[in-house]
């Protein structure tokens, strides 16, 4: 069966960097993309190019990249959603999720650390979520991971009895796709970090290394967290151009 | 987010979704608002009587944005060699078009040009904005109208300097300087080197 990971876009853009690790350190074949009007469009070279020769194919805000040794589709989502288009894009990916049959799907995404309850400030800052179909199928995996699963909130804070609702302020698409998913019998997982906008890297390599514990993508050894995964060429210059030394 | 000064602002998340909006149910008539503006912000191509589609295009120039709908009129354009065959009609919140076809520099305008000597070479001068939920309307309504086989495609646009990324200051860049991007289609020699990431193209050029 085939594994779809994907980013939703979110606080920090923290899946998508994540994804990028991804895709850039099992070097994986980019196989289509997604022709859609619902994200706001861009393109640009080969943001994974390691030298000359492959630095010139172009990408675009939605693409589709493979490994079939291992299983694995990845979805890169590249641009913010248009107005009144995120859901037409759910959709569209649900169905495509279906009629592509791939068996499962992990959704990568953060939420704002500043919603945090006292209690979620202590301990780890990651979460999970799993629908019902997949917890039937991996649930005893994963409580071995000794994971926290996202906790629910009240509906209305402050009132004692209400009803707890699932609550991922900043996550994007990331609720509706796991409410959908859940409804529709997808197999689908949702790993999320707290964290707010800033410098994300270190957010990602977190989120990255999350993933592995569960996938075992690449190996993972007790030493440095960062040096097994490749950073993208595109990440070069996340912050701006040079300082002009006359500023000094 | 706390700022400097202690108070507790709520900033612009790049997650892009507005949290309101997602919340809350539409209504009857927030479906009826929504519809309204849609109408509103829908584009509209409209040919002249001589252009019969599908058009035959074997070359298309777009110009989007000021400068490059400029560099068009400048060097290229003349009422001799070229008649106008197409305009695009469209509001947003940052501009109309004026429906005329005899524009000035500084109007808002989307027309279509046609050589004369070569009616199957196309120019088209996009001077105006066009929104992000627009454009991929502009791009469906007006390639939809062309017979795009054999169809060479030259995109003109312009970008601020300060939104380069390079390795020194874009203050020391000589500038104005050429970037281009080109599908693996286009086997033709480019004129000057190509976009190196992590720079990227957005909006109607992109799309």
């Amino acid at each position: 069966f085939t594994l779809l990971l994907q980013p939703a876009v979110s606080v920090g853009n923290v899946g998508q960097l994540a994804i990028d690790l991804v895709i850039s350190t099992l070097d994986m074949t980019k196989v289509g993309y997604f022709y859609t009007d619902c994200l706001v469009p861009m393109v640009g070279n080969n943001p994974y190019a390691t030298a000359e020769e492959n630095s010139t194919e172009l990408s675009i805000n939605a693409e589709v990249y493979s490994l079939p040794s291992k299983k694995l589709v990845v979805l890169q989502i590249r641009s913010p959603f248009i107005k009144n288009k995120y859901r037409p894009f759910c959709e569209a990916l649900l169905s495509w999720v279906k009629s592509s049959k791939c068996a499962r799907v992990v959704l990568l995404s953060s939420s704002h650390a500043y919603q945090r309850d006292d209690e979620q400030l202590l301990g780890t800052p990651l979460r999970y979520l799993l629908t019902p179909d997949l917890e039937k199928a991996v649930g005893g995996q994963v409580k071995e991971l000794n994971w926290k699963e996202m906790e629910k909130v009240a509906s209305y804070p402050g009132v004692s009895d209400t009803d707890k609702v699932l609550h991922i302020p900043g996550g994007g698409i990331t609720k509706l796709l796991f409410t959908e998913s859940c409804s529709e019998g997808i197999q689908m997982a949702v790993l999320l970090k707290f964290c707010s906008e800033g410098d994300n890297i270190p957010d990602a390599f977190v989120l990255v290394n999350y993933l592995n514990e569960w996938l075992q993508l690449i190996k993972s050894e007790v030493s440095t967290v960062r040096s097994k995964w490749k950073i993208p060429s595109s990440w070069r210059l996340l912050f701006g151009s040079g300082l002009p030394p006359a500023l000094f | 987010m706390a700022t400097f000064f202690g108070e507790v602002v709520v900033a612009p998340s790049r997650a892009g979704l507005d949290e309101e909006e997602e919340a809350r149910e539409e209504t009857p008539e927030d479906r009826e608002i929504r519809r309204e503006i849609e109408k509103k912000r829908e584009v509209d191509v409209l040919w002249s009587g001589g252009a019969q589609q599908p058009l035959v295009c074997s070359r298309f120039v777009v110009a989007i944005g000021r400068n490059a709908a400029a560099f068009l009129s400048s060097f290229i354009l003349d009422s001799v060699c070229w008649e106008v065959v197409g305009v695009v009609k469209l509001w947003n919140e940052w501009c109309k078009t004026s429906s005329t076809t005899n524009v000035l520099p500084t109007d808002s305008f989307c027309l279509f040009y046609r050589l004369i000597s070569d009616p199957t070479v196309l120019l088209c001068q996009c001077s105006c904005y066009v929104a992000e939920d627009q454009q991929f309307q502009w791009l469906e309504k007006v390639f939809g109208s062309m017979q795009k086989k054999g169809l060479q495609v030259t995109i003109l646009s312009t970008c601020p300097v300060a939104d380069y990324k390079t390795q020194e200051s874009t203050l020391t860049l000589v500038s104005p300087f050429l970037k281009a991007l080109k599908t693996k289609e286009f086997q033709e020699q480019v004129c000057c080197p190509l976009l190196e990431q992590p720079n990227i193209v957005r909006d109607l050029p992109a799309a």
